[in-house]
């Protein structure tokens, strides 16, 4: 499986919720698997399924109009738990890109870690998308993240995000953080024999 | 140059910078539970490569684990399976585990601490957003994801960008009941639940420097829960204080010479920090959540805002928040009956918080309508409370003594709060569903915790005491 990820076209999911936290991304009741998969499954489990298991109709992952690979979120995204099975949910379910005007510092660093990436917009900008959702919920955004773009195809309305540096060459050609960090393993143990701990 | 506390620390530990990118930051210890580890573990043994230094690695079961009869195995099936997964892990890649059963096993940010494997100075990681709370002994502590588990676990470094820095003065005197976990909950109500998202927070001041180690650490606890990356104090006394003697502190010539090392760990005169919050002490009551995420608090004789004091872009979160509740804007906190009360978790569940509630429910007994659970933080804690009689006093009072664990702060394991029932928590969270699908949660201080179980509704801690 090729994890690299550079552009990705798509109609969106839109979550205007706030403050959208990691214990509802995903419960911790579903945190019991010793494996990373299967956790889309229980992506959003108690917005999305009554507490007998059937969906709500209300929640917008039960909503066939909307679909995609792009989730576009409210403010405040992935706060509370450091759980990165939130993030292998979401990756899990099918999306690529996570939307939102700001992160959570650890939900931001799994999502990297798991080729999910986080584009931070504006306040204005995540407005229009909303906006271009309603009008037409099929509308497509483009993220180009060799540009650092993201675009709204019907308007032409762009806006540029940032990504460290070293972490887009990670995403664009595949590469963990851990293969970086083994590579520099004779590094590592010279800087044990001079630091005292 | 004049540094802050923080950077001191963070430049001890980069083993080198990355071309306009992160550093590679070398941790000095890790703490592990059963939850974010095993994909870990399977990741190495994926790889086919071993532990780097499994000696600075220290392992123990909390978030699953049942609070009765810890002496049986585990009856849920998906919860023992992981905890066999973490013994059979550590054994394999050599790690020492304080699991169910050890005189050592509690929550992972209990038990580091009360060890003396917490010391000022270090990089500490756990794949846990609490791990902030270790900082209250003047260190890096944070929270990471089961990715970076595996790469400490790898190669004992991470890659990290250096935070922003803030620093919060509390200075002044404290009102009479009001106590550490007020005034982080009054921080968190102030700057919101995102509010230090992208900071390491340094928490100083009069105030801060009278609290004790274990107020310290429910404060540093909590910092999370304003987005930070991690929150410290800066080590003195009281710390030294609390270390001297514990298990894996160190002893003798090393001691006196570690004292002098931690001595020069606080933020020089001048140090610069991007951001500065001023609060006086004395602005402080007893605080309670009314809502459904940290920043949601409010002082007990408040009233939960009313709809024009919202903005109109916060409005949609908060009906949702209320509905969620079923609380009204407006209305006031006090009298709401309460249904559970829970004293635990990582930011409430010390010998220290348990001896606080001890003293004043003693002679006391709980309201009908309640149910009251203490969970103590470890064994250790456990132990303490049991030969001092404490758990004496909470039998008398009608309350449920448990044994160590996460329990209802998470209700991973059977504690969960039923669905629309209210539970005063000492906790860190009032999420949807965080205590059990539907539950609704009030965070408050221990001392508020228990007044409520003694009249059975929200209640004013000052008027009783
Ligand atoms: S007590 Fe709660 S917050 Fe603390 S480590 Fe356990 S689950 Fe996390």
């Amino acid at each position: 499986m090729s994890k690299a990820i550079n552009i990705i076209q798509s109609s969106v999911v839109p979550l205007n919720t706030e403050n959208v936290d990691t214990d509802q991304i995903i419960p911790a009741r579903f945190l019991k698997a010793t494996t990373r998969d299967g956790f889309g499954e229980n992506l959003f489990r108690d917005w999305r399924y009554e507490s007998d298991g059937q969906p709500k109709k209300d929640f917008v992952l039960n909503d066939p109009t909307y679909h995609g690979k792009i989730l576009v979120a409210a403010k405040n995204f992935g706060c509370g738990s450091s759980r990165e099975h939130a993030a292998w949910a979401i990756k899990d379910y099918g999306f690529d890109v996570v939307v939102s005007s700001f992160f959570a510092d650890i939900f931001k660093g799994n999502a990297l870690n798991n080729f999910l990436l986080p584009v931070t917009v504006s306040d204005a900008f995540l407005q229009k998308i909303f906006d271009a959702v309603n009008k037409d919920s099929s509308a497509q955004i483009i993220v180009n993240l060799q540009a650092q773009t993201i675009t709204i195809e019907a308007t032409g309305e762009q806006e540029s995000f940032d990504i460290n540096n070293y972490k887009k060459t990670c995403m664009l050609n595949g590469y963990d953080d851990i293969d970086y960090l083994l590579s520099i393993n004779k590094d590592i143990e010279a800087f044990e024999l001079k630091h005292d701990h | 140059m004049s540094k802050s506390l923080f950077e001191k620390i963070w430049e001890k530990h980069i083993v080198k910078t990355i071309d306009g990118g992160p550093s590679v930051l070398y941790i000095d210890k890790h703490l592990i539970h059963e939850v974010t580890s095993p994909q870990a573990f399977a990741g190495l043994n994926k790889r086919g490569i071993k532990v780097f230094r499994p000696k600075q690695i220290v392992a123990t079961a909390d978030h699953n684990v049942p609070t009765i009869d810890q002496d049986l195995p585990i009856k849920e099936e998906l919860s023992r399976l992981q905890v066999d997964a973490l013994i059979k892990n550590c054994a394999e890649y050599g790690i020492e585990l304080y699991g169910l059963g050890h005189p050592f096993q509690g929550i992972v940010h209990v038990i580091g601490p009360e060890l003396g494997i917490t010391q000022p100075g270090m990089t500490i990681v756990c794949g846990d957003s609490h791990t902030s709370t270790h900082g209250a002994f003047g260190n890096i502590a944070f929270g990471i994801g089961t990715s970076e588990v595996e790469m400490v676990m790898a190669t004992q470094c991470l890659l990290q960008s250096k935070p922003k820095l803030m620093r919060i003065n509390v200075d002044g005197t404290l009102n009479k009941g009001v106590v550490s976990k007020d005034i982080i909950l009054y921080i968190i109500s102030l700057i919101s639940a995102s509010g230090a998202t992208g900071y390491a927070v340094e928490f100083a001041g009069s105030a801060i420097r009278s609290l004790s180690m274990e107020a310290r650490m429910t404060i540093c606890n909590m910092s999370i829960e304003m987005g930070a990356r991690c929150g410290m104090i800066a080590p003195d006394e009281t710390t030294f204080n609390y270390m001297k003697g514990r298990l894996f502190a160190p002893k003798e010539n090393e001691w006196n010479e570690k004292v002098s090392y931690w001595k020069t760990l606080f933020s020089d005169d001048d140090a610069i920090f991007d951001k500065e919050i001023n609060i006086n002490a004395a602005d402080i009551e007893p605080m309670i959540t009314y809502g459904t995420n940290p920043g949601m608090g409010i002082g007990i004789s408040k009233h939960i805002p009313a709809l024009n004091e919202i903005t109109e872009k916060e409005k949609p979160y908060f009906e949702k928040s209320l509905h969620y509740m079923d609380l009204q804007p407006g209305a006031n906190i006090i009298g709401k009956k309460v249904d559970y009360v829970f004293i635990g978790s990582c930011t409430n569940s010390r010998i220290e918080d348990l001896r606080m509630v001890a003293s004043f429910v003693k002679g006391k007994k709980k309201a009908d309508n309640v149910q009251v659970w203490v969970v103590p933080g470890s064994k250790q804690v456990e132990k303490q409370a049991i030969e001092e009689g404490i758990n004496k006093i909470f039998e008398e009072a009608g309350f449920n003594l448990r044994q160590p664990g996460c329990s209802a702060c998470l209700g991973m394991n059977e504690d969960k709060i039923p669905a629309g029932k209210y539970c005063i928590s000492t906790s860190n969270r009032n999420f949807e569903g965080r205590q059990g699908p539907n539950a609704r949660t009030m965070l408050a201080s221990p001392l508020t915790a228990a007044a409520a179980a003694i009249t059975g509704e929200v209640s004013d801690v000052r008027e009783l005491l």
